[in-house]
């Protein structure tokens, strides 16, 4: 029997096990959304903004690990996904994103709510495709969940006319689909690993850094497992941040631009670097030619095109991060690398990372108050400085999971994707959303979608007054002119303000009031103590709970890598 | 960056909307140097072959085809650069104003650029005060054919085809 297409989208979502559906409505979709209508075992989530929308998605995914699901409309509702999109891309988070399109007969006139959406998402997708007769939609739908899942994850967009959703059609979707152009790898290459084992055996100064490939292919206990049996001190990208447990002994910590002292002298003068599930960005590196300078670096990851990209590497390993590590764990021995993990722990005592103690609550101080209070948890961050300051400090140990915007730095993806991810986990852990109060204003409106999903967390916002990030740079590097970065700037500021004082207009917007204009729950810290106490009344609350800490304006980020830079030249105070 | 050499892929995709747009779009979001790209039909109906040129150094190179192999809609990707291969571009030029001196001239250049490819640079059509010269010879060839008739005429008007290839039955070389 023929069904309808809009039967066909939803019988499709059913097969592949959605059951929770971020969207937002528009003309083009309102097809599909009434047969969701009747659908009961698909909840739908109704965001305030379709960005938030698909940065909901992403955190559901994250959260679950399942496929995160978004339905848009046509037009601006597909144009405002397409920040959320690229993200995705470059995090690797499956996702897959269904907009409405004008009907066929339309397309390509610039109809009302006309934009060619695939062209638009073509480089930031794994996969897009306009659905262009009711006779493809079942296999075109089961690609993009097959393509989304599989390989080295990602988003994919399914574009559907309007009419197409009407039209009737074949009833039965896949079971499976074979795609020519389409075969991730499942295999590892033994003599390329055996080769990459000899190597890493015979180093004096191993290191293994880890990204978030790892937590990808679910081989975080692999990893474990590994560098204890072989005695190899890991290091993480902000990615793979967790993939370790932080309070492991051969934890060193994260490397880069803003990692530790010692993770980036442990890079710097390793002779072995066993790199698995990262693509060597530019913030890992930096400049090039001084990156592990002194070592062979053996490369695992699951997509070709990662390989000797941005860094020539001895051994190129193809493979997921879980199988490569299960046949090396049955060649694992210990080493004697003793000395090396002391030389590493000396580094580590010279400059330790650490902020002062002296004044006030510093991040480190709030970031320490909350692996105190949640044992597990999952920490999703916006981006910036707190972001910086979350990877720095937070313990991610197993059962815990840290969700940020690491390849785009996607300022607006702390909140709704802290939302998603409470919406995935339901409950059963706890999610903190750790964001600043610049971030925290790109996408606020999603206080509403948490109201009424009745979705409790706890926001915590680094209250700086400032787009600390970038102030950060104008700070050290263009003499205090603070221009476009200070939040409670007016207009009748003096022009030449180089930081706060006396004169300083009150910050705009009252978060505690803007909570509570939600029904949900805020209140602003001064102190620790005031924060302790807040958050134990948080862990209890029904509604959602933002703890506003004020933080001081001028603190900042350290240790830093400027741009370019070889990362062993850290800017330390 | 190492030495920029010329290299030529073919490239089987799926014969559907947008897959040249994805294809000639890697191109630009990633800075390669795109020479030339020629597509059409292959003997199935769904599958299309392209020709591509592009001028890169081992290590992009290398990337280029593994960004290609990563799409989706890409089949097959097949390095031309080493193994013998046929290979040929289109080209017209049109040679204006020119007295009958500059027009015997333009028959000496086909005649010669044709020695060792029979009539590869022919003449084709012809004015009062013009001719039209067509080539098949390879682009590379073309390249050095197109400069020549810059040297030598003040009016000229070209276009090119781009490189088609297919690989060799018998020939140990292109």
């Amino acid at each position: 029997m023929d069904i309808t297409g809009r039967k066909l989208f939803v019988k499709a979502l059913q097969e592949e096990g959605v059951d929770t559906l971020f969207a937002y409505p528009g003309g083009m979709i309102t097809d599909i959304m009434d047969e969701l209508y009747r659908t009961e075992s698909i909840h739908t989530v109704l965001g305030r903004h379709e960005q938030a929308v698909v940065h909901e998605a992403e955190g559901y995914a994250k959260a679950t690990g399942k496929v995160g699901v978004a339905l848009v409309t046509s037009g601006p509702g597909a144009t405002n996904t397409v920040t959320a999109i690229a993200d995705a891309h470059y995090d690797s988070i499956p996702l897959v994103i269904f907009t409405g399109q004008v009907p066929e007969a339309l397309m390509g006139n610039d109809a009302f709510q006309e934009v060619d959406i695939v062209g638009m998402t073509r480089n930031i997708t794994k996969y897009s495709v306009t659905i262009r007769n009711r006779k493809e939609m079942g296999r075109r739908i089961k690609m993009a969940f097959h393509i989304a899942r599989t390989g080295k994850p990602g988003p994919v967009l399914i574009d559907i006319p309007k009419d197409i959703q009407t039209q009737t059609g074949d009833a039965t979707y896949p079971e499976d689909v074979q795609i020519r152009g389409y075969k991730p790898n499942d295999t590892v290459h033994i003599g390329q690993l055996k080769k990459a084992y000899k190597m890493l055996k015979s180093a004096k100064k191993p290191v293994i850094l880890a990204g978030g490939g790892v937590r990808i292919s679910n081989a975080e206990g692999l990893l474990e497992k590994f560098a204890e049996t072989m005695k190899i001190p890991v290091c993480t990208t902000i990615m793979g941040k967790g993939v370790m447990p932080s309070s492991h002994p051969l934890y060193i910590g994260n490397c880069g631009m803003h990692g530790k002292y010692s993770s980036n002298m442990a890079i710097g003068n390793c002779d072995v670097l066993f790199s698995i599930g990262t693509r060597f960005n530019d913030r890992i590196t930096g400049d090039l030619n001084e990156f592990a300078p002194k070592a062979k670096i053996i490369h695992v990851d699951v997509d070709t095109a990662s390989i000797s990209r941005n860094v020539v590497v001895d051994v190129p390993i193809v493979s997921d991060a879980a199988l490569a590590l299960e046949k090396l764990l049955e060649w694992a021995e210990p080493m004697k690398t003793d000395n090396w993990i002391k030389t590493i722990a000396e580094w580590d005592k010279e400059n330790p990372l650490e902020m002062r103690r002296d004044r006030g609550m510093t991040p480190q101080m709030i970031m320490e108050t909350l692996n105190d209070t949640f044992k597990k948890g999952i920490f999703v961050t916006d981006v910036g400085q707190h972001q910086m300051w979350a990877t720095q400090y937070l313990k991610i140990d197993k059962g815990s999971m840290l969700i940020t915007s690491g390849g785009l730095g996607t300022m607006g993806f702390g909140f709704p994707a802290a939302l998603g991810a409470a919406i995935g986990s339901a409950g059963k852990t706890p999610v903190v959303c750790i964001t600043g109060d610049g971030g925290m204003q790109m996408n606020m409106q999603e206080m509403a979608t948490a109201i009424c999903e009745e979705t409790p967390f706890i926001t915590v916002i680094l209250n700086n007054q400032y787009l600390g990030m970038v102030r950060q740079f104008q700070q050290l590097f263009y003499g205090k002119r603070y221009e476009i970065t200070c939040l409670a700037r007016h207009k009748g500021c003096k022009a030449d303000c180089k930081g706060p004082n006396p004169e300083c207009y009150p910050y705009v917007p009252d978060f505690v009031k803007w909570a509570e204009s939600y029904s949900a729950f805020g209140c602003r810290v001064t102190d620790i103590e005031g924060l302790k106490k807040a958050l134990k009344d948080a862990v209890r609350s029904k509604v959602p709970v933002v703890i506003e800490c004020m933080i001081q304006s001028e603190e900042i980020v350290l240790p830093m890598v400027k741009g370019g830079n070889p990362m062993t030249e850290m800017i330390l105070k | 960056m190492g030495i920029l050499k010329n290299r030529y892929i073919a490239l089987y995709v799926e014969n559907e909307v947008g897959v040249l747009a994805k294809v000639s779009g890697l191109f630009s979001a990633k800075s390669y140097n795109l020479q030339s790209l020629t597509v059409g039909r292959t003997e199935h109906e769904d599958i299309s072959r392209m020709t591509i040129s592009v001028s890169a150094d081992d290590v992009t190179f290398e990337q280029i085809k593994k960004q290609l192999n990563r799409m989706v809609e890409v089949i097959k990707v097949v390095d031309l650069t080493e193994i013998p291969t046929h290979m040929k571009e289109l080209l017209f030029a049109k040679i204006k104003r020119i007295d009958e001196s500059q027009k015997e001239e333009a028959f000496r250049i086909a005649e010669t650029f044709s020695t060792s490819s029979p009539h590869a640079v022919q003449v084709i059509d012809i004015g009062t005060d013009s001719v039209m010269l067509q080539s098949t010879l390879t682009e590379r060839r073309n390249d050095d054919l197109v400069r020549l008739l810059r040297e030598t005429y003040k009016h000229i008007d070209v276009v090119r085809g781009g490189s088609v290839a297919m690989e060799g039955i018998s020939t140990s070389c292109r």
